[in-house]
């Protein structure tokens, strides 16, 4: 196995192997870990340096702009320029905030995200800790998202931030409801928890055996990150900036860095969970060909993200629960036991991918006739013709 | 002592330091956070006892659930609350019975012949989350506690739906 094909393997047998002369064995294995901990989570830190351009790129040819175009080959520094800017800043902390909770908060939030990096499979081979429960585990650790927004939004000591850690938690634990159900689904056709065998099992991909529980867990997952169009934990119109109203600086740097790499990490999510992860020709043989497919696959849906980012509006609250509650949250239980049923009775069989294609659309159909049937309901009852007042000349 | 003994000793330490932060302090949403951290020590122990399914529901469970139990406790109790908290005068009593009911536990616990012996190891190949879940939905197994539990819960959650349903205009 040559360093080039495998760059990870090789480094860590180099590594173990000097360790192993130096020290006791169950202090290298500490050692290499806390090593292979303090470079998974600081690939994730430096993507965001890349991901901030990205989108600011993007974005700006959505709305017909050039975008950041100065420091350095196509504005590739701005973001290095932004975060020396966000570092002199002045940091200030309210007088009346609980400056403790106050100040892990931001921490809190990026500790979230850089966990589930943990359980991510780059590569054959190439996972931080291959959890049988992974699926479970991304879960389990979104929880610590929802507890960094509302320990910013109550420590600071404001109104509005106080609002937008309510909202937030309404908003997270609601939709975590689809996402679950929808995180369930590949776990039925992979019959397996552990991040490695999901993208194992995908012989073929589960977005052709899934597409419509795929496209719910990405709707789902970018009401997760909290983007617009489900910004509304941040809704500059109604309450100033949410729960991050107060922060300064770097503290506020560290939020927004988070809220990058959770979109990106819905991307990764979203590949490894029904792309295929890194399947592709040859990653068996070179498992860093895994690497680029997976980062290839896993810009497909931070890309969809980007998009309805820069194309949708907010929407109102109420219209945010209801779709929830009333829309994915049926179809993706309507999901879960049809992919269940199908998967069981075609198990093995050649008619397995055109079954539960076939059931998905069923799905999709039979819940689209029914929103219709419903909305038209519902413009009937408000169409009840009602005598309007009328403006009279008063008598005198 | 072994890395994992060290590791067990700073958790228990951390849990029951925790737990008395939980109850001695006025500020209801800094008890809601040391209940935070004790429940999460308590998935650390989870971890070294290579019960893994166990440790992410733990998180999954309490502390995604504490977040809605902090809102509750911010919405219900007034914000100055932090320097003169009400305090229940019977803490007394409530002090007595709890030292009674702790020691009694203990002495039960002290018995039981489990408590000296060393517990076996665990066959870590076996997937254990897989049999956890054969288990609780084949009939040899528990698949009657499981699905009274499930019937439980869909009473309670049919229960909070018709008292949250509005009331229909004319009755």
């Amino acid at each position: 196995m040559s360093f080039w094909s495998n760059p990870i393997l090789v480094a860590n047998e180099w590594l173990t192997g000097l360790l192993a002369d130096l020290l006791p064995e169950a202090w290298a294995t500490l050692i290499s870990t806390i090593i292979g901990v303090v470079v998974v989570s600081s690939f994730g830190l430096i993507l965001v340096i890349f991901l901030i351009w990205l989108e600011r790129k993007v974005a700006a040819r959505f709305q017909d702009r050039i975008g950041p175009n100065r420091a350095g080959p196509y504005g590739l520094l701005q973001t290095i320029a932004d975060i020396v800017k966000l570092l002199t800043k002045e940091d200030s902390i309210p007088e009346k905030a609980d400056k403790l909770t106050f100040n892990l908060a931001p921490i809190v939030s990026m500790i979230a995200v850089l966990l589930i990096w943990a359980v991510i499979p780059f590569a054959p081979g190439w996972i931080g800790t291959d959890l049988n429960v992974g699926v479970l585990y991304i879960a389990a650790v979104g929880s610590f998202g929802i507890l960094s927004i509302l320990m910013a939004g109550w420590a600071s000591n404001n109104k509005y931030a106080l609002l937008g850690a309510f909202r937030a938690v309404a908003q997270l634990i609601s939709y975590e409801v689809p996402m679950l159900l929808t995180l369930l689904v590949p776990v039925l056709l992979a019959r397996s928890m552990g991040m490695m065998t999901v993208v194992e099992t995908q012989s073929t991909w589960f977005i052709a055996l899934a597409p419509v529980a795929g496209i719910i867990f990405l709707v789902s997952s970018i009401a997760e990150v909290g983007r617009t169009p489900f910004d509304l934990i941040e809704a500059e119109s109604e309450i100033v900036a949410g729960y991050h109203t107060e922060y300064t600086g770097m503290k506020f740097g560290l939020f927004f860095a988070a809220e990058f790499l959770h979109a990106f990490t819905v991307g990764v999510l979203f590949a490894i969970l029904y792309l295929g992860g890194w399947r592709g020709p040859g990653a068996e043989q070179y498992p860093i060909l895994g690497v680029v497919y997976l980062m290839a696959k896993s810009s497909i849906g931070y890309f969809i993200v980007m998009w309805v980012r820069s194309t949708l509006p907010r929407i109102r609250i109420d219209h945010m629960l209801d779709l929830n509650w009333k829309v994915l949250t049926p179809v993706s239980l309507a999901l879960l036991i049809t992919t269940a049923v199908l998967d069981k009775l075609f198990a093995e069989t050649a008619l397995r991918v055109p079954a539960l294609l076939a059931g998905n659309l069923v799905v999709l159909v039979l819940s689209w006739a029914l929103l219709r049937m419903m909305s038209r309901k519902a413009r009937r009852e408000r169409q009840v013709f009602k005598k309007r007042p009328e403006a009279r000349a008063v008598q005198p | 002592m072994t890395a994992m003994q060290g590791v067990f000793l700073f958790t228990a330490g951390l849990i029951l330091w925790a737990a008395f932060m939980m109850v001695t302090r006025q500020n209801l949403v800094h008890a809601a956070f040391y209940l935070i951290l004790a429940l999460f020590g308590v998935s650390i122990i989870f971890v070294l006892l290579d019960a893994g399914f166990l440790a992410v529901v733990q998180v999954l469970v309490y502390i995604g659930a504490i977040s809605i139990i902090m809102i509750f406790a911010v919405m219900l109790t007034r914000g100055d609350v932090i320097e003169e908290a009400p305090v229940n005068k019977n803490y007394g009593w409530a002090l007595v019975l709890a030292a009674l009911f702790a020691f009694g536990l203990i002495i039960l616990i002290g018995q039981w012949p489990a408590v000296a012996s060393l517990a076996g190891e665990i066959d870590t190949s076996r997937d254990l989350a897989a049999e956890l879940g054969v288990a609780l939905v084949s009939p040899e197994g528990f698949v009657i506690p499981f699905e009274v539990a499930s019937v439980l819960l869909l009473a309670a959650l049919v229960g909070a739906l018709m008292v949250a349903r509005p009331q229909k205009k004319g009755k």
